[in-house]
């Protein structure tokens, strides 16, 4: 009697299937669904991250007092020279304001960040994602940029209650807007897949873009906040006869070796129109309100 | 009723399917990464293959959609790879029981590898692959050398906890 319709279910399960995978791409009308069993799944990553977690934990555990001091001397003259660039900072900051002021473009420089703990990385080799400890529960929400201490990394595309998961900017499907800091070249960064690879899209042959040059967010998009480090050109290479030179970059975040990430909570506005997509997705960033203006 | 015994130990089941999930997700070096085996899908074809009146296309459909938001892909992806992966173990099994250990490993080769590809045809079509297809076999052959050792722990389990 059960082998009478495992046809039918197939079928049935067919339908479903093709059903959910139209409104997973088209729509949000499935999101509820995969929320719910996030509550299911996120579990699952935490005890897959135990083992590091209890290493780490006996790691502490084990530190010699002379290390601990070593650490705490390090850190302290660590914080002494970062107190000294901030000093800098405020006035450069203040500066900035008026500037724009005279301008009459607003920006405001701050955000405020939240910081999670890396507990997966996707078992896929076709794609470059991560999952972190904080969900929708902690307001994470789906668009945030995520930050390293060096620099970008990527931004949350999954958003589910304990946990979430973040499209790195190495992912071949993910693209955004970048500028050269020296002199203010932009151009398309695009991820190729590759644990360390970028590579910047349709530049001139002609664009004054040399090997070395830091590439910060651009903030067009309104995805990402502007003027942070992203990637480093590592190669440039210029093909006669190509339309577009050939440029490949490399992160500046450690995007291998991070134990901790951020979380931009507030973005700034944005003066200048957006132009360039940003994001591989299409549905609107979520935005915050500018709190002060 | 054909069965006399009343089906028993679901928690059980279940409970191999979360350590499964476990080994979906644990992190691997990147070149491990492509001779992870399917877990799930060698989890579910034992229970298919040892308990086909319980567990069968329903059973991979949700199976697979908690594979599906566990790693983040598209809803629906591996449910439907899985939903067919329970099936044709649903048609084979009666012939999977008797056959030598080798010709089983093949069959589950077979199976892992074709739920795979429905699973890459999916990926594919939203624009999420980089690699070749043939990738998806590195992982249908681990799976095939991981069969017997799992059939024989999973076993165990069933005949230690009773589950029918």
């Amino acid at each position: 009697m059960y082998s009478a319709n495992p046809t039918y279910r197939l079928l049935i399960a067919l339908v479903l299937a093709v059903v959910l995978m139209a409104l997973d791409q088209r729509s949000k009308w499935v999101e509820p669904l995969r929320y719910g069993v996030g509550y299911l799944t996120a579990p699952v990553h935490y005890l897959a991250h135990l083992p590091v977690d209890s290493a780490r934990w006996l790691g502490r555990l084990s530190e010699t007092r002379s290390n601990l001091m070593e650490s705490r001397e390090r850190l302290e003259r660590q914080v002494l020279i970062l107190e000294q660039k901030v000093q800098r900072l405020a006035v450069l900051q203040a500066e900035n304001v008026r500037l724009r002021e005279l301008l009459n473009s607003s920006a405001n420089l701050d955000a405020s960040v939240l910081v999670a703990e890396i507990i997966g990385v996707d078992p896929d080799p076709n794609r470059q994602e991560l999952v972190i400890n904080k969900g929708g529960q902690d307001d994470v929400l789906q668009g945030q940029a995520v930050l390293e201490s060096q620099g970008l990394i990527g931004q949350v595309v999954e958003a589910g209650p304990l946990s979430a998961r973040v499209l790195l900017i190495t992912d071949a499907s993910h693209a955004m807007s970048v500028q050269v800091n020296r002199n203010g070249v932009r151009a398309i960064l695009a991820g190729t897949g590759q644990g360390s690879r970028l590579r910047l899209l349709y530049v001139p042959d002609t664009a004054d873009i040399k090997e070395g040059d830091l590439l910060v967010s651009t903030g067009l998009g309104q995805l990402y906040p502007r003027g942070y480090p992203v990637a480093r050109v590592s190669r440039v290479s210029h093909q006669s006869g190509a339309a577009f030179a050939d440029i490949e970059a490399r992160p500046t975040a450690r995007l291998d070796r991070v134990s901790h990430v951020l979380l931009v909570q507030s973005m700034e506005p944005v003066s200048i129109p957006d132009v360039a997509p940003e994001s591989p997705s299409d549905e609107p960033t979520p935005e915050e309100l500018p709190d002060d203006e | 009723m054909m069965n006399n015994e009343r089906p028993a130990g679901t928690g059980v089941i279940l409970v191999t399917f979360v350590v499964a999930a476990l080994l979906e997700v644990i992190p691997l070096n990147q070149t491990l990464d492509w001779v992870r085996p399917e877990w799930m899908l060698l989890v579910l074809l034992y229970w298919v293959l040892s308990l086909p009146h319980r567990i069968g296309v329903l059973w991979g459909f949700l199976v697979g959609l908690y594979l599906d938001v566990l790693v983040g892909a598209t809803l629906g992806q591996w449910a439907l790879s899985y939903a067919f992966g329970a099936y044709f173990m649903l048609a084979a099994y009666k012939r999977m029981r008797v056959f030598p250990l080798l010709q089983q490993s093949a069959v589950v080769f077979l199976l892992v590898g074709s739920a795979n590809l429905i699973a890459y045809l999916v990926q594919e079509s939203v624009g999420r692959t980089l690699y070749p297809p043939y990738t998806i076999l590195y992982s249908a052959a681990a799976s095939a050398v991981l069969w017997r050792p799992l059939c024989t722990a999973l076993r165990w389990t069933q005949h230690r906890f009773l589950v029918r």
